[in-house]
């Protein structure tokens, strides 16, 4: 598997008896949408701190572009180009748009330690965060303060601000969390063309997204895969439709 | 409301007009009050920074004001009694120089405030404000304990330190001087604010996850920040120590801490021309009211009372609306 960007190898993770991550392994390959299902509390949140940095785990690896990040903070894997987006959406409330976009690309460009040129007037920065509300179609909102944006349109600004980091990878915990029929559909429109850009882990309950978007999708159930495959592998799963999307049929 | 950079030139318009009107007056008195508070609004802009515009709230900035001012007590006694601070390895002499005592004021503010951040923005919060209270404290005990340098006394120099081409002892020029480097401070960290890293600064205070998933080694640019912050404040501590030609070991005391942080809430937090008018205010105060009742700090406990409750932005925030720092 050595062609992965993203290549989590047998992790595990307990907090006292309960096992949040139980040996699991999965990857992520060029061009696709891996996308992460399972119940509340399946232990999606601890993978994706793992993955992401802030949370070692007890044994097992994660690799990031061949090399061995497990123990890298936050900060050095978001360096190597791993953008993540929150669920509850992580931005600077006080700042405007274009803030939280030059934010992203100060990040990206290394350029925290320069004290004297004023951010918002640099041309490489302010072109880098531009660029970036323009994919998003946020570029006419850049001077609003970001506490003043519709839900949507911040996880829009989300999204924008994770592309300024020019992304190896995507790590997208439930993007589509709490957006209208409308946006989501936008945004799954969005997400089909960003992933040939760079590969996205999709962590989303919206089962109609996750079927009309993913090329692959693994089920965490208890801390483990029980099984990874394509839509229609995870669609006629039994033990897929027992553990997870039986609730949802039964609803 | 007015927009805040016509209310800053306001404020410096007093702090320039009050000391001019002394002079013609003959009120030699109003001039130092006028460098005290300035001053003391200096060691707020440093304090500022890290608090208001880092998020970190240090209870131990007194920790920098004091080991500013006896940098300038040491070097100044030093050369008073022309005694070497040191003869091995290598001869360091005393100085009387200002320039000299503020570099030693500055490196020395900066490298303490390097190695109390280090250790203690290791922890957030309410820990945090008690860690680097306790470094405050501990640089108090062991200046009390000090005999070499006056100990629980303090040091007493008789001649103000030398600025090249001032006569430092006439208070307008004394005055200028402090008033020249409150405006260079606020010149840079005005510059400071706008730059990509006051930019991540502000970004990491209102949110760290962000500004970590974008890369940003926050716990490095705290560092930065709190070195930058203790530098400024160890200037000041300099010039108040050559303001009343002693040091002693109240610089270091907590309570000189909460008067820092006191400007800040006055003046408002995270504005730039905060510290100057809270620091203001506060002599002020100290001044009319001091002459009312020894109690005047019930007064001020009242004022500040108000203040938190009613006017969150201070008095700048009061009178002015709040401007994007970055200008997006």
């Amino acid at each position: 598997m050595a062609d992965s960007i993203l290549d989590v190898r047998d992790i595990h993770k307990s907090f006292g008896a309960l096992k949040a991550s139980d040996g699991i392994t999965l990857d992520l390959k060029p061009g696709e949408i891996h996308a992460l299902i399972g119940p509340n509390g399946a232990g999606k949140s601890t993978l994706i701190k793992q993955i992401a940095g802030g949370l070692n785990p007890d044994s097992g690896s994660v690799h990031f572009m061949g090399r061995d990040v497990s123990t890298m903070s936050v900060a050095a894997r978001a360096r190597l180009g791993l953008a993540r987006t929150f669920q509850i959406s992580a931005l600077a409330m006080g700042y405007t748009v274009l803030e939280n976009a030059v934010l992203g690309a100060v990040g990206e460009t290394g350029s925290v330690f320069r004290f004297f040129k004023p951010a918002m007037k640099d041309a490489d920065l302010l072109g880098r965060a531009y660029a970036a509300l323009d994919r998003v179609g946020l570029r006419d909102q850049a001077g609003v303060i970001t506490s003043e944006l519709s839900h949507g349109q911040r996880r829009q600004l989300e999204v924008a601000v994770a592309l300024t980091l020019a992304p190896k990878a995507f790590l997208m915990d439930e993007p589509m969390a709490g957006m209208g029929a409308e946006g989501s559909k936008e945004l799954t429109t969005f997400l089909q063309d960003l992933k040939h850009e760079a590969p996205i882990l999709l962590v989303e309950h919206d089962m109609d997204a996750v079927f009309a978007l993913a090329d692959r999708i693994s089920v965490l159930v208890y801390g483990k895969i029980i099984a990874t495959g394509s839509v229609a592998d995870i669609r006629a799963n039994a033990d897929v439709r027992t553990a997870y999307l039986g609730e949802e049929d039964a609803a | 409301m007015i927009a805040e950079r016509h209310l800053n030139a306001i404020i410096l318009a007093i702090l320039v007009v009050i000391p001019a009107y002394a002079v013609i007056a003959d009120e030699p008195f109003t001039i130092t009050l006028a460098t005290k508070a300035v001053i003391l609004a200096l060691a707020g802009v440093g304090l500022n920074f890290a608090l208001g515009q880092g998020g970190l709230v240090s209870f131990g900035h007194a920790a920098y004001f004091g080991i500013g001012g006896y940098a300038m007590g040491i070097l100044a006694s030093h050369a008073q009694s022309y005694t070497p601070l040191m003869e091995v390895p290598f001869v360091i002499e005393g100085t009387n120089s200002m320039p000299v005592i503020w570099l030693v004021a500055v490196i020395s503010g900066g490298l303490l405030a390097l190695l109390i951040g280090a250790l203690s923005l290791r922890t957030q919060g309410v820990y945090f404000i008690m860690v680097t209270l306790a470094f405050g404290q501990m640089l108090y005990y062991f200046a009390i304990s000090w005999p070499a340098y006056g100990g629980e006394d303090g040091l007493s120099i008789y001649v103000r330190n030398q600025f090249p081409g001032l006569n430092t002892l006439v208070p307008i020029q004394f005055f200028g001087l402090c008033f020249a480097i409150l405006l260079i401070v606020l010149f840079i960290v005005n510059r400071l604010n706008k730059s990509p890293f006051g930019l991540a600064l502000m970004g990491a205070h209102q949110n760290e996850e962000r500004a970590k998933t974008v890369g940003i080694d926050v716990y490095k640019m705290r560092l930065v920040a709190f070195a930058i912050s203790g530098a400024i404040t160890a200037l000041a501590g300099a010039l108040f120590a050559d303001l009343n030609r002693f040091v002693s070991p109240v610089m270091f005391d907590w309570h000189t801490s909460g008067q820092i942080m006191v400007f800040i809430i006055l003046g408002g937090v995270a504005r730039l021309f905060g510290p100057i008018v809270g620091a203001s205010l506060y002599i002020l105060l100290e001044h009319f009211l001091g002459g009312v009742s020894e109690y005047w700090q019930i007064y001020l406990g009242a004022i500040l009372f108000f203040m938190v409750l009613f006017a969150k932005g201070g008095i700048i925030g009061r009178l002015s609306k709040k401007e994007q720092t970055h200008g997006g």
